[in-house]
């Protein structure tokens, strides 16, 4: 009868006050815990702010440009040789007639704040410029043709030579190879700074203008694919959140649960984690291959995106109407309400933050998704003409944001590096909006007793 | 059971409301109600009594048809109501619960106001004409339920905000508000305190002058209170069915004492 001896031997008392080694060691198992917790905290805390203040340090140049204020005699001898002033006439007055006067201009401008410089010739002024100054002086004139004939002032774009050295982006050390630039010419912006003609100021075109060529970096914008976003997104929005909700609450409130609508449920659950470069492929196969629908267009995008993110709304609804309590069905069946009066009044009110929630989480993923967009064509180059009026957005070739930033990030000039950086800020912008209304919602969804 | 206090109002009519013959339920394999056959009357108080498991609530939602919404469910035998069977093809289960209303265990109001919760049921069955009718309905539900004086000056606050015993008969509102005929009730004090619980069992009382009710309950001393007709469920079997004071007085089978002094259960 060991066992008994066992049980009879009477306990020796102890102090409360003296904590023994089986609470020590408890103890010393929960601060070491909490430790590990805080410190993997911590180290995500950490990462975040440095992943942050690098995207920001980086990106926040974009926002601004390098502008040269320069008065431009818009020359009637060049610009309208007939001196009717006819619109079909102007327009033959290409960008080459127009760069010659900016550069002109420039050169005069020089001269007359005195500046001295080895650099005498309009042409020497031409590195300064950018290629883009031309056209939109053109577009200016061809908008109001009765400026020709006087001195107006341009604020036209530096080049990106000159930006980057104003920027500290180019150095005087490493130019020698490079043929857009010279030391002279360095010289020479120092001094239109020191004028007032050249200066930095805040770049809204980054924010709303197009994408532009590669020898353009100074005048590529985020504007367009931005749209572009917008309409993938209301289609993803119109088709995948009654589509995801409808197909949800049939599964979750009317569906006999048997081995077919298991088989539904696996399948979703496995879409969820199919890459998204697979929807693509298929985006480009049904879409386009089969059904013909024009390439690059938001429309195709908005589609493939609504198939990847219908199983992230349909999971995250079920999830909310399972978190319904089911007592509420009960009650509603109880006093004669049909299923649908049941799951419409009653648990889709209740499911509404959940859903809502999910909704964005997935809009917000598509947002963020550019793989499956370089399959059908979707690339950054594409945007650089804004679509002609609502409808057109739809259907007119387009990129998206991170289709765009992928684009710039892949440039070989290193002025499209801070764009694509900038572009993320923007993006972030974007989803951490997206996040605030999610949470927004949520509150205002939310049962309020 | 000396404490226990017998209703001194008797069966006031021998008019047959539910029958049951031969019910069987199968949950997937379990064999959960085997062969009850029983008559509940009309303007009665009919209590089900017996252990965890016996099968009581079972039978309950079976004569609303609330056992539907379980897929692995099966209901044989024959339910009539008013002489028409309930499991008849052409029942909708949806008019049927109009008819036969019912209260759950814990209050479930729903999460709107006092005012929209007792109104729910009227405005989906069509009961209503005008607001003024539906404001009337509402009023005399909240009556019944005895729950009018308390809740009268703030009908537009959440339900959810009452106290236990004020959502239970909340919840017996919005189950009178539809006019049932039958009145199910699953255990409805077993969420409540002492006061709520003698509160809802004055109500039961009363609303036996206009419904048949039946109640499930786990309280031996609350069926002897607000029952005229006592029902014991032993696993899945009906063991005996009769008026209440002779079921806790001189039960006929050695069980039904058993459950009854202690033994069992």
């Amino acid at each position: 009868m060991s066992d008994a001896t066992l049980h009879d031997a009477q306990p020796t008392k102890r102090s409360l006050h003296q904590i023994d080694a089986r609470t020590k060691r408890r103890n010393a198992a929960e601060s070491r815990f909490k430790m590990l917790g805080i410190g993997a905290i911590g180290i995500g805390i950490a990462f975040l702010i440095i992943l942050l203040s690098t995207i920001v340090v980086n990106g926040a140049s974009a926002f601004q440009q390098s502008f040269l204020e320069v008065p431009v005699y818009l020359d009637p001898a060049k610009l309208d040789k007939k001196g009717n002033r006819d619109p079909a006439d102007l327009k033959k007055a290409t960008t080459f007639t127009y760069a010659p006067l900016i550069e002109k201009g420039l050169l005069d401008a020089v001269q007359s704040a005195g500046i001295e410089t080895p650099l005498s010739k309009t042409k020497d002024m031409k590195n300064l410029i950018s290629s883009s100054a031309a056209a939109q002086l053109r577009d200016r004139v061809l908008a109001d043709p009765s400026l020709i004939g006087q001195t107006v002032t341009a604020k036209i774009l530096a080049s990106s030579r000159v930006d980057g050295y104003l920027k500290g982006r180019v150095h005087r050390a490493e130019i020698a190879q490079d043929k857009n630039i010279t030391v002279e010419q360095l010289d020479l912006a120092d001094a239109l700074i020191k004028a007032g003609i050249l200066h930095k100021s805040f770049n809204l075109d980054f924010i709303l203008g197009s994408d532009a060529s590669d020898s353009r970096a100074e005048q590529a914008g985020i504007g367009v694919s931005m749209l572009g976003s917008f309409y993938m997104m209301l289609v993803v929005l119109v088709l995948a959140l009654p589509i995801g909700v409808a197909a949800s609450i049939y599964l979750e409130e009317f569906a006999p649960k048997n081995r077919f609508t298991d088989l539904i449920e696996v399948n979703i659950s496995n879409l969820a984690a199919v890459p998204s470069i697979v929807f693509g492929i298929l985006g480009l196969a049904v879409f386009i291959q089969f059904a013909h629908l024009p390439q690059s267009a938001p429309l195709v995008g908005g589609l493939v995106l609504t198939l990847m993110t219908l199983p992230t709304i349909i999971i995250s609804t079920r999830a909310a109407l399972k978190a319904v309590p089911p007592s509420i069905r009960d009650a509603a069946l109880g006093i004669g309400a049909s299923k649908m009066q049941a799951t419409f009044h009653h648990v889709l009110p209740l499911a509404m933050p959940g859903i809502l929630t999910g909704t964005i989480i997935g809009l917000a993923q598509a947002l963020g998704e550019t793989a499956p967009l370089l399959l059908i064509g979707m690339v950054g180059f594409i945007a650089t003409n804004a679509p002609d009026g609502f409808w057109d957005g739809f259907v007119s070739p387009n990129s998206a944001m991170p289709a765009q930033i992928y684009e710039w990030a892949k440039r070989a000039d290193p002025a499209f590096y801070e764009r694509a950086w900038g572009g993320i800020i923007i993006l972030l912008i974007f989803l951490l909006g997206m996040n605030i209304i999610a949470i927004i919602l949520r509150r205002k969804f939310e049962r309020r007793w | 059971m000396n404490d226990m206090t017998f209703t001194e109002r008797a069966v006031t009519t021998d008019e047959i409301k539910i029958t049951a013959r031969d019910v069987q339920v199968h949950y997937g394999e379990t064999h959960a109600i085997k062969d009850v056959s029983v008559d509940i009357l009309d303007k009665t108080v009919t209590a089900f009594i017996g252990p965890s498991g016996c099968g009581k609530s079972t039978f309950l939602r079976c004569l609303n048809r609330m056992n539907d919404t379980i897929d692995i469910c099966r209901v044989d035998g024959d339910i009539l109501l008013d002489g028409e069977d309930i499991y008849d093809k052409r029942v909708d289960p949806v008019q049927l619960r109009a008819k036969v209303g019912m209260v759950f265990q814990k209050p479930n109001p729903f999460p709107k106001s006092i005012y929209d919760n007792v109104a729910y049921g009227p405005k989906i069955h069509g009961l209503t004409r005008s607001r003024a009718e539906l404001d009337e309905v509402v009023e005399s539900s909240l009556r019944k339920a005895a729950l009018w004086n308390e809740v009268k000056d703030r009908l537009h606050a959440p339900g959810t905000g009452l106290s236990g015993g004020q959502q239970q008969r909340l919840c017996i509102a919005r189950a009178v508000a539809t006019s049932p005929e039958v009145l199910l009730m699953d255990e409805p004090c077993s969420a409540l305190d002492p006061i709520a619980t003698a509160q809802v069992e004055e109500l039961i009382d009363e609303l036996r002058a206009n419904f048949s009710v039946v109640i499930v309950t786990h309280s031996m001393q609350q069926a002897a209170r607000v029952s005229q007709k006592t029902a014991f469920f032993h696993l899945g079997n009906l063991v005996e069915y009769d008026d209440t004071d002779k079921i806790f007085t001189n039960p006929t089978d050695p069980r039904t004492e058993s459950y009854i002094t202690g033994r069992i259960g």
